[in-house]
């Protein structure tokens, strides 16, 4: 059984093994793939020009010229869904990268340092806890009108407790570990101890934590954009594409059909990603199965 | 238990003043004069000093905090140049929708999730366990204002059972009302029960295979009275947790679901506000809210004495 | 008459045999001692008693309690059993029992459960059954809670679940390995009293072959899934007929060769120097209004050490003696006194002024699954302490450093490459050992570094430290609450109580004839197989 636990750190290619094996993980990955895939395309194809407004040809159902229909405009919703998948991916990679990239250093340097840092820590936490993405929004765009920064930045705020609880965890948990006091006895400091044995460590659970935070941020940038306080018009973006939708529902529905769908998949496939991924690197869930 | 009780009562409120601090703050360094902005740009310079002397703009920024503070704490929310009334008038007619809204939606959303993974944990690995599981994979995928959406298009436009938004009002009656909030909760309880399942699931399967569990069976107790005297009380430690922040994110989703239903709520009230620029009613309503998400948050603290007896004596 | 009999038992989990035709019978009050190794499968065979086994696990054979087919009987019948006729006690007990609930409540349960009985008379019962197995109303009213019990405690609650309802068979599986001596000690008489009160049959699960001679009637020696050899007690552990219970026995009373005991001539100054040492915990607040008082750890211990002198420092689990090692090793502050190593002050010197105190002073911890970090290599793990050294090696230095390393206790240099969860607990050992020798240090203190191993391995790792205080003239100081390892390896012995030292003196001296209470304590309540192996052959002749 111990020589399964480890599989994980045995090398890139037994954990590229054990990862395909895992169904939830390998429909994640396909998922993923395809979702970058589209977003990347679309900065060098596209069907049909996004910002091109054809009034003659509003609001047309599924057809081979325009597969997935037209909205009120005009426009082509697939090519409309293709760069708006452009918005999402990089409103919440970024939010996650503020997130991991503040609150990694918090969690770690808490857990390393204890005391009063960690107190001080955990009240930050609280605080910003108490701000869900959209308020910290709100504010953001009655200081500074909307637009997509604000979504990044609300939501980026918001990931930094996230990534800082799971690292502070992950790190605690492995400060009175032996093989820390071991590289104490061999005089290394706390830095090196963090860089050394902590961080390759927790790094699988904050990967995990990773793709559900990219998950929630992909939720969160429609819900912004949906109410108008995330990307602006003429940018296409699925929340708002939704918002144009829900007023011309009774006679085109599948306005509201695409860009939803476009959002549960590529939700769909992250979390079942991170699901296959916790899977993978987690032996002590493994062992349940 | 009452140091604990206290300790965590006095963080709930030091992190409320702190959060008005940053409320206060935030919307201080918005540029542009309010005296200005409520009088429009054709005010002479003699009224606009009255205004600011008035307002209290030309004290300095600690003593007009304090104001605003003890403002709150009078239930003086301050004065809505747009609507020309006290802001907590506003806020008291906006959360009659608001607050029973969040309310059904949870407890929705809890009565749905908590069987859920109970019924998914105790037959896991089995086909019942998958379906339950693999819906609320799908349900966390599923924003909740598409499903709104959805729900009006199914429910509304097709099947014409409920009203496709609005809110007549709770003197219509108290069935009218529920009725006009049924689909918004539903829409705000679902992807939440979804991920509360999931939690709910896996904190018993963690607990399960814990050696006090393995006890109680060598005890002769049934695995199914096992999980529910012995797993349960246990697994609910991360579920309330959950359950805290949940609470954030459904106030958060009620200012969505408002707009997709026209409902005369606080999420409705503040976007409004948001075009208008009356900041006051911003300030005062984001302040609520996130009062509401730490009181909140020190409830589910308490009950984490209640569950767990290690913290009571700690 | 037999109360349980096992035939032809085999046991697979998964494709996994875990047991191969086991067979093993228990009659009625009769005590079945059942030793093995870990990984020999005994404690599935008590498992597969109470049909309490991996979902994954397939058994064959036959298996009959009290008449019953167990193989072959329902859930709700076993549920009928378990608990009723037969009770179990598990080696953890500080996870055994649940953290929610009361004491009372959790004894009670089982008792509601099998009789009906309504909450009063079951309290009730589990209120003397508690106060038998030594836990008064008084002091433990039924609505304590599990947290607020020490260890030994909690086993007592375990073991007055298992018993309340007098079970005609008993299963200990490793019911003392997580206490220490004294609290082992106590817990056997229990056990051994409360069988011998109600008749009960008892399955004693355990790898130390001297608390099984002491307790059972008869034994069975398991190895790899298969019984070894089964026979009474005395006759078995005297004659030692087959092989692998001939090596148990003489693992078990191991004592490394070493020639030239206290090298360090007597002349010589001292390597290490602890001074009236103290060191205070912040103590649990009780209440908001009462001021916290501070927990004492250790409390002015002081006491030298020789280079090259093999010390050990003994006591009960929670006398401080951790504490006062991780203060050694300036891992942790002193709150009052000093310690001097090799002439020079520690006390709360900066990281990098403490590296040649460090390069002289290196540690094996207990746990060889916990020592390493998983993600790095074996190479780096030995190397990790090369960072003390003034200059940087090479890599090439570094290899042949490491190399070295592993050659002086018996590894071969190929093992470098390797991760640490490719070797079994005895090769961890023997790489953690390497840690800490690769920067020849002058002191190695080793925390209960043979505890978590098995006895043969035990001996084998016992010899390597031996070997290496005779070639490499390593001090050590041997933090053990097991005075065989004490009585092996080391000319000094330190007894440690409360935080203080109660007693010191030459190892055999101080073992043989101990003054303080403690000390005496201590050596009454260990194991030890000759004696055990005495008493029996009196008992049965």
């Amino acid at each position: 059984m111990t020589a399964q636990d480890h599989t994980a750190q045995d090398g890139t290619g037994a954990f590229i093994r054990l990862a395909f094996a895992n169904r939830s993980f390998l429909a994640g990955f396909v998922i993923t793939v395809l979702i970058a895939a589209m977003a990347l395309l679309s900065f060098v194809w596209t069907p049909y020009d996004v910002t091109a407004i054809e009034m003659g040809q509003r609001m047309r159902g599924l057809s081979w010229v325009h597969p997935f229909g037209t909205d009120h405009f005009g426009r082509d919703i697939l090519s409309m869904i293709m760069v708006g998948s452009r918005n999402s991916i990089a409103v919440a990679i970024v939010a996650v990268v503020i997130g991991m990239g503040l609150g990694v250093p918090l969690g770690c340097w808490a857990a390393a340092r204890g005391g009063w840092v960690d107190e001080a820590l955990m009240r930050f936490n609280d605080l910003v806890f108490a701000f869900p993405a959209l308020l910290s929004a709100i504010m953001i765009t009655a200081i500074f009108g909307p637009g997509a920064l604000n979504a990044i930045i609300a939501i980026g705020i918001f990931n930094v407790p996230v990534f800082a609880r799971v690292a502070r965890a992950g790190a605690l948990s492995l400060w009175p570990r032996e093989f820390i006091l071991a590289a104490r006895a061999a005089g290394k400091g706390k830095t090196l101890i963090t860089l050394e044995h902590i961080l390759p460590n927790i790094a699988s659970m904050l990967l995990v934590q990773g793709t559900i935070q990219f998950a929630l941020g992909i939720l969160a940038e429609a819900g912004l954009s949906y109410v108008g306080l995330g990307t602006q018009p003429p940018m296409p973006s699925w929340g708002r594409m939704l918002f144009d939708a829900q007023t011309r529902m009774m006679v085109a529905p599948h306005l509201a059909l695409f860009p939803g769908m476009a959002i549960v998949v590529t939700v769909l496939g992250l979390n079942l990603l991170g699901d296959g991924l916790r899977d993978v690197l987690d032996p002590k869930l493994r062992r349940e199965r | 238990m009452i140091a604990y009780i206290l300790k965590r009562l006095s963080i709930g409120i030091a992190t409320l003043i702190v959060a008005s601090i940053v409320v206060f703050s935030v919307l201080e360094i918005v540029p542009g004069d309010p005296a200005q902005l409520m009088l429009g740009m054709n005010a002479t310079e003699d009224a606009l000093a009255a205004l600011r002397e008035q307002m209290g703009l030309n004290q300095p920024l600690v003593m007009r905090y304090l104001d605003w503070a003890g403002g709150l704490l009078r239930g003086d929310f301050g004065q809505s140049f747009t609507y020309s009334s006290p802001v907590i008038d506003l806020i008291a007619e906006r959360a009659a929708v608001s607050l029973p809204l969040a309310v059904i939606a949870l407890v929705m959303s809890t009565a749905i999730a908590i069987p859920v993974g109970l019924f998914a944990a105790s037959r896991r690995g089995k086909a019942g366990d998958a379906v339950a599981m693999g819906a609320a994979q799908f349900g966390v995928a599923v924003p909740n204002f598409w499903f709104a959406l959805i729900l009006i298009y199914v429910f509304a436009v097709w099947l014409r059972l409920v009203p496709a938004g609005g809110f007549p009002g709770w003197e219509a009656g108290l069935w009218a009302g529920v009725k006009a909030l049924l689909l918004p909760a539903i829409a705000l309880a679902l992807p939440q029960a979804a991920i509360l399942a999931r939690v709910t699931r896996s904190a018993l399967l963690e607990v399960l295979g814990e050696d006090y569990i393995r006890t109680a069976r060598a005890k002769g107790m049934p695995r199914r009275s096992v999980l529910w005297r012995h797993a349960l009380r246990n697994a609910m430690i991360p579920v309330l947790t959950i359950l805290g922040l949940q609470f954030a994110f459904l106030l958060a989703g009620t200012i969505i679901i408002e707009n997709v239903f026209y409902l005369p709520g606080l999420g409705r009230l503040v976007f409004q506000a948001i075009t208008q620029r009356d900041l006051i009613v911003v300030e005062g309503v984001v302040m609520l809210l996130v009062a509401s998400v730490i009181i909140v948050n020190v409830i589910v603290d308490l009950c984490y004495a209640l569950v767990d007896p290690r913290l009571r004596t700690r | 008459m037999t109360l349980v009999e096992i035939e032809k038992l085999s046991l697979s989990i998964g494709a996994t045999p875990i047991l191969k035709d086991v067979d093993l019978s228990i009659g009625a009050g009769e005590t079945m001692g059942l030793v093995g190794e870990s990984g020999s499968g005994k404690s599935m065979t008590a498992l597969t008693l109470m049909q309490l086994l991996p979902q994954a696990a397939r058994a064959a054979g036959r298996v009959t309690f009290d008449g019953i087919d167990i193989l072959s009987a329902s859930e709700e019948a076993m549920c009928r059993l378990r608990g009723d006729d037969i009770g179990m006690v598990f080696q953890e007990p500080m996870t055994a029992l649940n953290p929610v609930k009361t004491i009372g409540e959790q004894v009670a349960e089982g008792i509601r459960w099998h009789t009906g009985a309504n909450r009063a008379n079951a309290e009730a019962s589990a209120r003397r059954m508690l106060e038998r197995v030594g836990l008064p109303e008084a002091q433990f009213p039924l609505s304590r809670f599990p947290h607020e019990l020490s260890g030994g405690q909690r086993q007592r609650v375990v073991i007055a679940i298992a018993c309340a309802l007098k079970p005609k068979l008993l299963i200990a599986d490793e019911p003392t390995t997580a206490l220490d001596v004294v609290l082992q000690a106590q817990i056997l008489d229990l056990l051994r009293d409360l069988v011998a009160e109600d008749r009960m049959g008892l399955l004693l699960i355990s790898h130390d072959l001297a608390v099984v001679t002491d307790m059972a009637d008869r034994v069975t020696i398991m190895r790899h899934g298969e019984v070894m050899e089964e026979g009474e007690t005395a006759k078995t552990l005297s004659a030692q007929v087959h092989p692998y219970t001939r090596q148990l026995a003489q693992s078990s009373m191991h004592a490394p060769e070493r020639p030239n005991r206290h090298a360090a001539s007597s002349t010589t100054g001292d390597l290490l120097q602890v001074d009236t040492v103290v060191r205070d915990y912040p103590g649990r607040r009780r209440s908001l209004w009462k001021k916290t008082e501070p927990f004492r750890a250790v409390d002015g211990v002081s006491f030298s050490m020789k280079p090259g002198q093999s010390v050990a420092l003994v006591g009960r689990s929670g006398c401080g003696k951790s504490t006062l090692a991780r203060m050694i090793l300036a891992l942790d502050n002193p709150t009052g006194g000093e310690i001097r190593f090799m002439g020079e002050s520690l006390a709360s010197r900066k990281e990098a002024a403490l590296r040649p105190a460090r390069r002289n002073m290196q540690v094996v911890f207990q746990d060889p699954y916990g020592s390493f970090d998983p993600r790095h290599r074996v190479e780096r793990l030995v190397a990790e302490p090369l960072h003390l050294l003034e200059k940087k090696p090479s890599r090439a230095e570094r290899r042949e450093m490491v190399a070295n390393a592993l050659h002086e206790v018996g590894m071969r240099p190929a093992d470098m490459d390797k991760y640490p969860h490719e070797f079994s607990g005895g090769q961890r050992q023997r790489i953690s050992i390497a840690r800490a020798i690769i920067t020849r240090p002058k002191l190695v203190v080793a925390d209960e570094p043979v505890s978590a191993l098995d006895v043969s391995i035990r001996a084998q790792i016992l010899d390597l430290f031996a070997d290496l205080n005779q070639r490499l003239g390593v001090a050590y100081l041997f933090i053990t609450h097991d005075l065989t390892v004490a009585r092996a390896i080391t000319d000094e012995v330190m007894v440690m109580h409360d935080g203080r030292i109660v007693e010191e003196g030459r190892t055999g001296a101080v073992l043989d004839n101990p003054q303080s209470d403690a000390a005496k304590a201590l050596i009454a309540a260990a194991p030890d197989l000759r004696r055990a192996i005495r008493r029996k052959l009196q008992e049965q002749g």
